[in-house]
């Protein structure tokens, strides 16, 4: 009597997980592409925000930005895992959506600049949602013209080339890419050293002040079209290149001169 | 083989060829190389450039003993040696062109063949006919390549005793003494904040010297697992480390510090050079890349006003590693 009882709750067992599991296949959305309400509001609003966020937000950083930090099926089967947005404020989703480092397709991927998916409707409600879930830091609006390119270019050197590259053409750490800036807008630059994306430190106004920080965009927006007093910038990669083109000069000057001081040998 | 074995193989060798009897008188065979007109004006220009060699190759050494950051500029290494190499080569280019009587030899090379072998040893000897000077040449040459030798071993006198180089060993890092930021304002622990990365020095300290720049960074004191005897180099979870990387002397420039640590690498110092590694939470341990040994950790303690400072030396020696760089202790 007890084991019929048992293959019992074995069989219901596996009909509710084969009901999830149908249910899931039937509710889950696209594995990619944007999810967005039927109809979409002209201007940016809170609602807009909430939706949008619901449909392509919620599988990672939970139902309204609590965070999901052990990993847990989302949306498209995706096994959703994110920090929670309570708090971060205006500042970070704007950045992270502005650039295309959101959204992500899988929770494992290094975020980086990429295609921006969402309209700038979107953009605004989507950020106006965040920052409606807790307090944060707003958009900031640096005036880069107000900095002086040499403090900035020091500034950078100190700061950031370690990473970036002295003239931000970016690079690498151990785990991750360090995105070029060349393309980046102002007020994005300023966003970022606040939060420090992905692997990036952060930096307080204590550390950079917002004068500062105005000098170090300026550089950076100067480095997409450098002055390369050399003539040639080689990429304005670095040494590397540099090095390698030195050579590409010097060992047909070294064959020269070989030619120049040896004789051909005639043969019969 | 042992190296008096060898030298005794050298010795034996020479005494049995001394003995050997002495190659029969042969005539003397007609030329093969006209005989070249003397050219004392090119023999004087190899002369030059074989002494200006030599006195680049001694001002390398010079430059060697006495460069630093403060005095001789390190470039005149590169300068002297590049020199002294290009002199000798300016030299050996005017003896091909102007001094050696060029015959051109029109079969292909003679292999096993005693006669023209003989002949191609005549051709050798008899392209020196114009040569007047042959021993003060050979000794300029000899000279030349005798100081280059020398130039390129100085730098194993760099091993000790002959020069100390211990105060590159030396940090301005004492018990007491402040940690301060680029512009010299002393750094508080309040301003050491989570997920950041600060560079600071030595109070008062040349910003150049090897063992002074720092990086200081702050983590979650629960989480470290430094080192016995490290329990209390890092009050509330702030520490600094030597911002000198072991591996070749680069500055540990970048922090890798992650938002969201539950799908991103861990927090790690790393050196743009060559990507070495260091785990700042284990006292920097190397986890990945060409390093071979932890990064210097400085002991800190806080001031009755807030300030960060020194509470002794560092870990270990700072700066790049040699063989037994573990077995020496810092210098304080």
């Amino acid at each position: 009597m007890r084991r019929r009882c048992r293959i019992l709750g074995c069989a219901l067992a596996a009909t509710v997980i084969a009901m999830a599991a149908a249910a899931d296949t039937a509710w889950s959305q696209p594995q990619s592409g944007i999810v967005r309400p039927t109809t979409e509001p002209a201007s940016p609003s809170l609602e807009l925000g909430a939706q949008l966020f619901a449909g392509n937000c919620a599988s990672c950083h939970g139902i309204s930005g609590s965070g999901i930090s052990s990993p847990r099926p989302g949306a498209g089967g995706i096994l959703g895992q994110g920090p929670p947005l309570r708090g971060v404020g205006a500042l970070a989703a704007d950045f992270y959506l502005r650039t295309g480092y959101m959204p992500l397709s899988s929770p494992h991927d290094q975020p980086g600049p990429d295609r921006v998916l969402f309209t700038n409707t979107e953009i605004a409600s989507l950020v106006k949602y965040v920052a409606s879930l807790g307090g944060g830091p707003p958009v900031p609006r640096p005036n880069p013209a107000a900095g002086s390119i040499s403090e900035g270019a020091q500034l950078f050197t100190l700061h950031c080339a370690g990473c970036h590259q002295e003239l931000a053409r970016g690079g690498f750490v151990t785990g991750a890419v360090v995105p070029p800036l060349q393309t980046v807008k102002a007020t994005q630059i300023a966003e970022a050293v606040r939060i420090g994306p992905y692997l990036m430190p952060r930096f307080s106004r204590n550390e950079i002040s917002d004068a500062q920080l105005n000098s170090i965009i300026r550089y950076v927006l100067s480095t997409r079209h450098p002055t390369n007093r050399g003539g040639w910038g080689i990429g304005n990669l670095g040494p590397i290149p540099e090095g390698l083109v030195t050579w590409w000069i010097a060992v047909p000057l070294l064959l020269l001169s070989c030619l120049a001081v040896g004789r051909r040998m005639r043969r019969s | 083989m042992k190296l008096w074995q060898w030298l005794f193989a050298l010795i034996v060798g020479r005494i049995l060829r001394r003995r050997s009897p002495p190659e029969e008188p042969r005539q003397k065979p007609e030329r093969i190389v006209p005989v070249g007109s003397p050219q004392r004006r090119a023999e004087n220009l190899v002369l030059v450039f074989l002494g200006l060699a030599v006195v680049f190759a001694l001002g390398f050494i010079v430059v060697y003993g006495q460069f630093s950051p403060r005095g001789m500029s390190n470039s005149l290494l590169g300068i002297t040696l590049g020199g002294s190499l290009l002199w000798i080569a300016l030299a050996l280019t005017v003896v091909a062109k102007r001094l050696v009587v060029t015959e051109e030899l029109e079969d292909d090379y003679p292999e096993q063949h005693p006669e023209k072998q003989r002949e191609v040893v005549q051709i050798v000897h008899e392209s020196g006919s114009r040569i007047t000077r042959k021993r003060l040449l050979v000794g300029a040459g000899a000279a030349a390549g005798g100081t280059l030798g020398l130039a390129a071993l100085t730098p194993v006198l760099s091993l000790g005793p002959v020069w100390d180089t211990d105060p590159l060993d030396e940090t301005p890092w004492r018990r007491g003494v402040r940690l301060v930021d680029d512009e010299g304002t002393p750094l508080r622990a309040d301003d050491i904040q989570h997920q950041s990365f600060y560079t600071a020095f030595a109070e008062g300290a040349d910003k150049e010297l090897l063992g002074n720049s720092l990086v200081v960074i702050r983590l979650d004191p629960d989480k470290l697992h430094l080192p016995h005897g490290r329990s209390d180099w890092a009050l509330y979870g702030i520490m600094a480390y030597s911002k000198i990387c072991t591996h070749a002397g680069c500055a540990v420039a970048l922090y890798r510090n992650p938002k969201f640590p539950a799908v991103q690498p861990s927090p790690a110092l790393v050196c743009p050079c060559h990507y070495s590694t260091f785990d700042p939470f284990t006292g920097g341990q190397v986890v990945y890349g060409p390093a071979g040994r932890p990064l210097p950790q400085l002991p800190l303690m806080i001031d009755d006003e807030g300030y960060l400072r020194a509470a002794g030396n560092f870990s270990a020696r700072v700066g790049p590693s040699w063989w037994n760089v573990r077995e020496r202790p810092t210098n304080a």
